[in-house]
């Protein structure tokens, strides 16, 4: 495993399933995180199934993404209204392998309910806790 | 990590490799070093070496030895000569497919079968079922470690590590001869599962180690790379080479999975001749085709095949994204009268119907 896989970002939160939400001009932006990349290998599609206007709910499934080995679900961190989708990423799946944090982002929401259900999210040093409980 | 999971003679030199170890058929395998796609293009472009210690191996010796294994298998050894090999299934007697082995013929009186990793048990068990004293059948998997050299590079990397260039100037495809490789003896067979040509090196576990890195240190200069279960995979598929499991089963038979060329129904009885006779005499209802998606979706095993009006009509059992052609294709059972090239076919994906289109096979076909 490369050294940048176990990297957290500490400016977000964390789902057990590696998706991560930044809160960032009062919408949530959600994408998965490096080490989620890392075990998908090489990403050659990614699918969101909601569009902008679509009401998302937390721990529901918003898309998919589909590497060289297997299909993994995309989980919504938070509940709320999708303000936008990621459009690069539909040509670009590869942009996941390249920049997880940033370019590789999915989903942004307009959340509804955000103070209750960022209390149910992992804060950075939970979730590397919660990677090197899973190192194998 | 689960304890009691195999290691090949070659696991260290993995784990020093920086592989990606996953539980496989009950083994501790690679499934990645440096990355799925990259270890694809490699092979195809230039060479791979693959650890594939896990296969089975069972010996069968005694004067009667070929007549026993030509009752298990559904091909025919009197068709091949001493130092060939037969790519050929053992069915059951109800036809349909118990593994798909390669047997190598050092002689009427010594074959060689490699069956595959997870189903070495139940080929060891039916194979044993025959076992006479003319004809005694031994579970050897242990006694070697295999490895596979593939790639437009591979004989260049073979000759590197010392191998003899007789070997690719006058060894023919599906013939095998003993070999070394850096000083240690093996046999080499001119076999693979990747659509490449190069060999597959059997060799005493003690010093598979050496050849590996023999093999490595003499592929540097060409782009060598170790690779993983992952672009096995790939490379197989796009070669449109059977993967017991997920193409092939206890539920389907050789006919219908485009093994036809492997059964002989023209030789003496076999364990699943009477119903593979009845097969063919009735008429196939289905047939493994290749596809190539028409839209945006991979297919994966197990996802419905639909035909254009939505009805589910049969099944993938293999897909995936294909690194050589830039394209995603699969495997999938099929009515007769989709299994026309240029059908149209939609994919079920968790879902959403993705169009599909029915392709010649194999996907890729290395130049020559």
């Amino acid at each position: 495993m490369s050294a940048a896989a176990t990297d957290v970002k500490t400016d977000r939160k964390y789902t057990k399933d590696h998706e991560w939400a930044l809160t960032r001009s009062g919408e949530i932006l959600v994408g998965i995180s490096a080490f989620a990349v890392d075990q998908l290998g090489d990403i050659t599609l990614v699918n969101v199934d909601v569009k902008a206007g679509d009401k998302v709910e937390a721990k529901k499934a918003f898309g998919t993404v589909e590497s060289v080995k297997t299909l993994s679900d995309l989980y919504c961190p938070v509940s709320g209204t999708v303000v936008r989708v990621n459009p690069d990423l539909e040509q670009k799946p590869e942009l996941l392998n390249e920049d997880p944090w940033e370019k590789g982002w999915m989903i942004a929401i307009a959340p509804s309910a955000l103070d209750a259900e960022l209390q149910a999210l992992l804060d950075a040093p939970a979730y590397e806790a919660l990677l090197k409980s899973a190192d194998h | 990590m689960n304890s009691a999971l195999r290691r090949t003679p070659l696991y260290s030199e993995h784990a020093r490799l920086g592989a990606r170890l996953v539980p496989f058929a009950g083994w501790e395998m690679p499934i990645q070093y440096a990355g799925i796609t990259e270890e694809h293009q490699a092979v195809r472009t230039r060479a791979g070496l693959f650890d594939v210690s896990h296969m089975g191996e069972i010996l069968v010796s005694g004067s009667a030895a070929l007549a026993t294994v030509n009752r298990i298998i559904t091909g025919d050894l009197e068709r091949i000569v001493d130092g060939q090999a037969l790519y050929t299934c053992a069915c059951n007697e109800g036809g349909t497919i118990l593994d798909d082995l390669i047997v190598y013929r050092r002689s009427r009186d010594e074959l060689l079968v490699v069956c595959n990793a997870s189903n070495r048990d139940k080929i060891a068990a039916h194979f044993s079922t025959f076992d006479s004293p003319d004809a005694r059948i031994r579970d050897v998997s242990d006694d070697y470690a295999l490895l596979a050299l593939q790639g437009p590079k591979a004989f260049d990397i073979f000759e590197g590590a010392g191998g003899s260039a007789e070997i690719r100037s006058g060894l023919k495809s599906f013939h095998f001869t003993a070999a070394s490789v850096g000083g240690v003896p093996c046999t080499a067979a001119r076999t693979g599962y990747t659509g490449e040509d190069g060999v597959e090196l059997f060799i005493a576990p003690e010093r598979a180690a050496e050849v590996f890195r023999a093999l490595l240190a003499a592929g540097q200069a060409h782009g060598i790379a170790p690779v993983g279960l992952g672009a096995r995979d790939t490379l197989r598929l796009e070669a449109r080479l059977s993967l017991y499991g997920n193409d092939i089963d206890e539920t389907t038979n050789p006919l219908e999975a485009g093994l036809g060329w492997i059964v002989k129904l023209d030789k003496a009885d076999f364990v699943g001749k009477q119903a593979l006779v009845r097969v063919r005499d009735h008429g196939l209802s289905r047939r493994l085709v290749g596809f190539e998606m028409a839209g945006r979706g991979i297919a994966r095993h197990g996802y419905p095949l639909c035909d254009a009006s939505g009805a589910v009509v049969g099944v993938c059992t293999s897909g995936g994204p294909s690194p050589t052609l830039g394209t995603s294709i699969g495997l999938g059972y099929v009515p007769l009268a989709l299994s026309e090239i240029g059908s149209e076919l939609k994919v079920d994906c968790r879902g959403k119907h993705v169009p599909a289109r029915v392709v010649r096979t194999p996907f890729y076909r290395r130049p020559r």
